[in-house]
């Protein structure tokens, strides 16, 4: 059991009081809030202390004065900076879905309910730190940026809340672990869009847009677009022709097809393409549709369809039999 | 990294002027210049965003620098070559500032900066001063701390932090157990014969040794003392001028320990601090000779081994006598002699006095006493350096001096009108402690007089500090030196309300003296015993200091600590509102927004429904509106208090 208890994991939670992740506001209540001298603080010290013998040898008496005055300063320094984190309050923001090897930005509220403001309130997060000034009575967002290797869920880990404000004398921190995470997307890769692909039965699917049931967006205009699909009043405010896109059933639908990559391709590389396909897609202004093992979502357009596709993408997990 | 914010640079950069300006005047020209230029450099460098020195041009200025320190002081230990290293390198390095890293470093050394000019002066006008810069510096670190933060509000929690450390500074400094330095072999150039008096005089030694409150020793009178006035301890007696020094030289030709006592003599006891020197004191003139010790013919009473421990000695003296002894020709010519050459000016005067009295001793001392007096000469403990013509400076040019100066230039005048003159020095005044009834006499007290011969009368003592300034024989040394020594007008003009003024500055100069600079283990004992803990030791003392501090820190923790809230009454009313609903059972989640909670509150309470929505868009408009109308926070309240869910 004690050996358990030195292991340093435990021990860090034993004398933190770590928890898992913590849902709600984080109050940094006393209890989590801890004062250390910098080193910069023992150099003080240490540097009061030849003022000191200084002093004494010399016989100077303004040379105590000025030694214990700084000693003071100091001492109340702690004070100051203990004051400039404790009771802040944590609470979760926005965390944006990302692409793999970007950054994601977890956003931390910080509420300061005191009657004086706040400085220079770092947060850490691994190699990233982000400091923020919090006035009086409101509330600052830390935008926190973590690196994002891998797709998947990305929770943010243990943050490190510190303040040396106002001299640097003293180092106050405390440890939150917020419940976030971000949706890290799978890093697109460059390849065009498989044409080919593109389902036979998809009437006008070439020179797109022959769907007639929902508009969906717009694309440059071809040559054999329908005039009826031109969009008369954006050409005119965009200066060139654009053709009106329709989706439904008759409109070109491509699907995007986990089968259809080659098999050479491995599960990540897969999605990475399927990730760069939508996006071409998307860009392309053809309907869509996703379809890997375990789900399918029905063709469409627009960013919320995108990002649907991206989101299921990142999460995939159900492993097909590799062939 | 991220940049410095520029105000806290300047700031910084203020705070190490004011630490450095002070040193200027005692600093070589080149380190002055050198300090200055760089400061200028630095600053320039942030105002146009320029890129700081390659790192070899700092290094080699530094390397110089060290070289041409060494060269000028002859050593880079002691007081003197350590401020001129620290002024350079101090500026040094701030041309490679670049992190709040190196600010913090600097930072440092500006305060140790500040702290060496009490190492020449330790004036109440020094100690503002350096207040100031403590604040500077300080709020220039704060800056540097949160970079986005206004200058002002900077300077107010410098300010405020300095202030909130006062009540530990005043504890440390009261109960902090004190020992008397120095606490290891002293520096050669920071203590110039600061254990005593030494064997010659230069301009600056009785000065410095009058900065020391350590004790010379101690005498126990039969009966009252006499009046301070006339407690002339007679200490070495010197002959020999070299222009700027004076020494025992020769000394007198005869050997005969002789005079004609008048009146009758005073009786005490001394007791002598050890000097490591042969010198024992008594008070003008010695009527006997302490046991294992001689007189001399210059009535100098010298122990026949130098005084390594405590002794005691009964001791007689007259005050009132003839010192004809020893007037031999040879020896009247010895105290007329000068170095060839300068001091033109006084030369020309005494020339002037000698041809127009005829040659009359008398008168021509009579005529010097007139000129000490109306001369408009300062007494000050630190006269401006002198040059070539010491003796012309102080009477002429800078007209300020210690009582080694005016002795000196005393002594140069009556023997270059050809009047014999030597100088002696020992300690005058003293201290009566009333517990006791001892009489105190401290190195502070040192001081420096002349004897002439006048042929009538033999060998009689003028002082010309007491001419000057007559406080200083009368009250001492503290009431004698105006502590910033720039109120000439004060010290001279003849207006009561003026020298009421002077009455007090002079008594604050006083209490400063006696408190802050001589708080030593001797008042901290007086100071305790008054506190109830007369026998406090070392350890009691540690012991009650660290409680002390301890309780005062929490004490201040509670000031600083005090739960503040947000003082925006909107949102205070809008709590008190929520808090009542969550009495009525409908407790705001911290998902919810105010439109949302107040939609779930106007549900649950359906009776009170147009009462909560009304207070909910009043607070929406308050807080989030574009321009709230200021009496909506009275009509707020209003409706809150009003409601009874």
């Amino acid at each position: 059991m004690f050996a358990k208890l030195l292991a340093r994991s435990d021990f860090f939670a034993l004398v933190f009081g770590l928890r898992g992740p913590e849902t709600g506001p984080i109050r940094l209540t006393q209890r989590r809030v801890y004062v250390l001298p910098t080193g910069y603080g023992l150099t003080f010290a240490g540097a009061l202390a030849l003022m000191l013998v200084g002093s004494i040898n010399y016989s100077l008496g303004l040379g105590y004065v000025l030694t214990f005055a700084l000693a003071g300063m100091g001492l109340v320094s702690m004070l100051h900076t203990y004051r400039n984190l404790a009771h802040l309050t944590v609470r979760a923001g926005r965390a944006d879905p990302v692409f793999a090897g970007d950054d994601a930005v977890f956003e931390l509220l910080l509420d300061n309910p005191g009657g004086f403001d706040r400085h220079t309130v770092i947060a850490r997060c691994g190699e990233s730190a982000v400091d923020v000034d919090i006035p009086a009575g409101r509330s600052e967002v830390a935008k926190l940026p973590v690196p994002a290797p891998r797709r998947g869920r990305l929770p943010l880990g243990r943050v490190t809340l510190e303040t040396r404000f106002p001299v640097g004398l003293f180092r106050c921190w405390s440890y939150v672990r917020p419940e976030m995470e971000a949706i890290v997307w799978p890093r697109p890769d460059g390849a065009p869009l498989p044409l080919a692909k593109i389902r036979p039965d998809a009437g006008e699917a070439v020179n797109a847009g022959g769907g007639v049931d929902d508009f969906a967006g717009l694309r440059p205009y071809h040559a054999g677009d329908s005039p009826r699909h031109i969009a008369w009043k954006a050409a005119e405010r965009e200066g060139l022709l654009l053709t009106k896109l329709f989706s439904g059933r008759g409109a070109a639908e491509l699907w995007l097809d986990w089968d259809d990559l080659p098999s050479a391709l491995d599960w990540e590389a897969r999605l990475s393409r399927l990730a760069g396909w939508v996006l071409a897609a998307e860009a392309a202004g053809l309907a869509y549709g996703l379809r890997i093992p375990g789900a399918e979502i029905e063709p469409a357009l627009g960013s919320a369809h995108r990002d649907a596709c991206l989101t299921r993408l990142a999460l995939f997990d159900a492993a097909p039999a590799r062939p | 990294m991220p940049r410095l914010p520029a105000p806290s640079l300047y700031l910084l950069f203020a705070g190490i002027a004011i630490a450095t300006v002070p040193h200027l005047p005692r600093l070589p020209a080149w380190i002055s210049a050198l300090a200055v230029g760089l400061l200028a450099w630095r600053a320039w460098v942030v105002r146009r965003r320029i890129a700081l020195p390659r790192k070899w041009l700092v290094i080699g200025l530094a390397a110089t620098s060290l070289v041409m320190v060494y060269l000028h002081y002859k050593t880079l230990f002691g007081r003197d070559a350590g401020v001129a290293l620290l002024v350079v390198f101090l500026a040094l390095k701030l041309l490679e500032m670049k992190s709040l890293r190196d600010v913090t470093v600097v930072v440092l050394l500006a305060y140790f900066l500040a702290l060496t000019n009490f190492f020449y002066s330790q004036t109440i006008l020094v100690a503002a001063v350096m207040t100031g810069a403590l604040v500077v510096l300080t709020a220039a670190l704060v800056g540097c701390n949160a970079p986005r933060r206004a200058l002002g509000a900077n300077v107010r929690t410098a300010a405020a932090l300095l202030a909130q450390g006062l009540p530990v500074m005043l504890v440390l400094f009261l109960l902090f157990p004190r020992v008397q330095g120095p606490l290891w072999g002293m520096p050669q150039d920071a203590f110039a014969g600061m254990t005593g008096l030494s064997d010659s005089m230069t301009p600056g030694n009785i000065s410095l040794l009058s900065q020391s409150d350590a004790i010379a020793f101690r005498a126990k009178f039969e009966g009252d003392p006499p009046p301070r006035g006339a407690l002339y301890w007679r200490g070495p007696v010197f002959w020999e001028f070299d222009g700027r020094t004076w020494r025992g030289g020769r000394g007198p030709s005869s050997q005969f320990y002789r005079f004609e006592p008048e009146g009758s003599p005073v009786k005490y006891e001394v007791t002598v601090e050890p000097h490591n020197r042969q010198w024992l004191f008594a008070l003008d003139l010695a009527g006997q000779v302490p046991p294992n010790a001689f007189g001399t013919a210059d009535y100098q009473l010298i122990s026949r081994a130098p005084v390594r421990h405590r002794i005691r000695y009964p001791m007689h003296s007259f005050l009132q006598y003839r010192a004809i002894a020893a007037a031999m020709p040879a020896e009247l010519d010895y105290a007329r002699e000068l170095p060839a050459g300068a001091n033109p000016r006084t030369r020309e005067l005494a020339r002037r006095w000698r041809v127009e009295s005829g040659g009359d001793g008398e008168a021509i001392v009579a005529r010097a006493i007139d000129h000490f007096r109306n001369a408009g000469l300062r007494y000050t403990i630190a006269p401006p350096l002198l040059g070539e013509n010491p003796v012309d400076e102080v009477l002429f040019v800078t007209k300020q001096g210690f009582c080694e100066h005016f002795s000196s230039a005393f002594a140069f005048l009556m023997r270059a009108a050809g009047v014999p003159a030597r100088i002696v020095t020992g300690y005058q005044g003293g201290e009566l402690n009333p517990v006791d009834q001892f009489l105190v006499v401290r190195q502070s007290d040192a001081h420096a007089w002349v004897e002439v011969w006048l042929p009538a009368r033999g060998w009689v003592r003028v002082d010309p500090t007491a001419v000057v300034v007559p406080l200083r024989v009368e009250s001492g040394l503290a009431a004698a030196v105006p502590e910033t020594g720039a109120l000439p007008l004060l010290v001279r003009v003849d207006v009561p309300w003026l020298r009421e003024l002077r009455f007090g500055w002079e008594a604050l100069a006083n209490r400063w003296n006696q408190w802050v600079l001589g708080y030593n283990p001797e008042r901290q004992r007086e100071f305790l015993t008054r506190l109830g803990m007369p026998s406090a030791d070392w350890h009691e003392l540690a012991t009650t200091l660290f409680w002390a501090v301890g309780g005062l820190v929490l004490l201040i923790a509670l000031f600083v600590l005090r739960r503040r809230l947000a003082r925006d009454p909107v949102q205070r009313v809008w709590l008190a509102f929520c808090a009542k609903l969550a009495r009525a059972g409908t407790e705001r989640r911290p998902s919810e927004g105010p439109a949302a909670f107040a939609e779930r509150a106007a549900r649950e309470h359906p009776e009170q429904a147009g009462t909560v929505a009304a207070i909910a868009r009043l607070y929406a408009d308050l807080r989030y509106g574009p321009s709230p109308a200021p009496e909506g926070v009275g009509e707020l309240a209003r409706r809150v208090r009003e409601f009874r869910p």
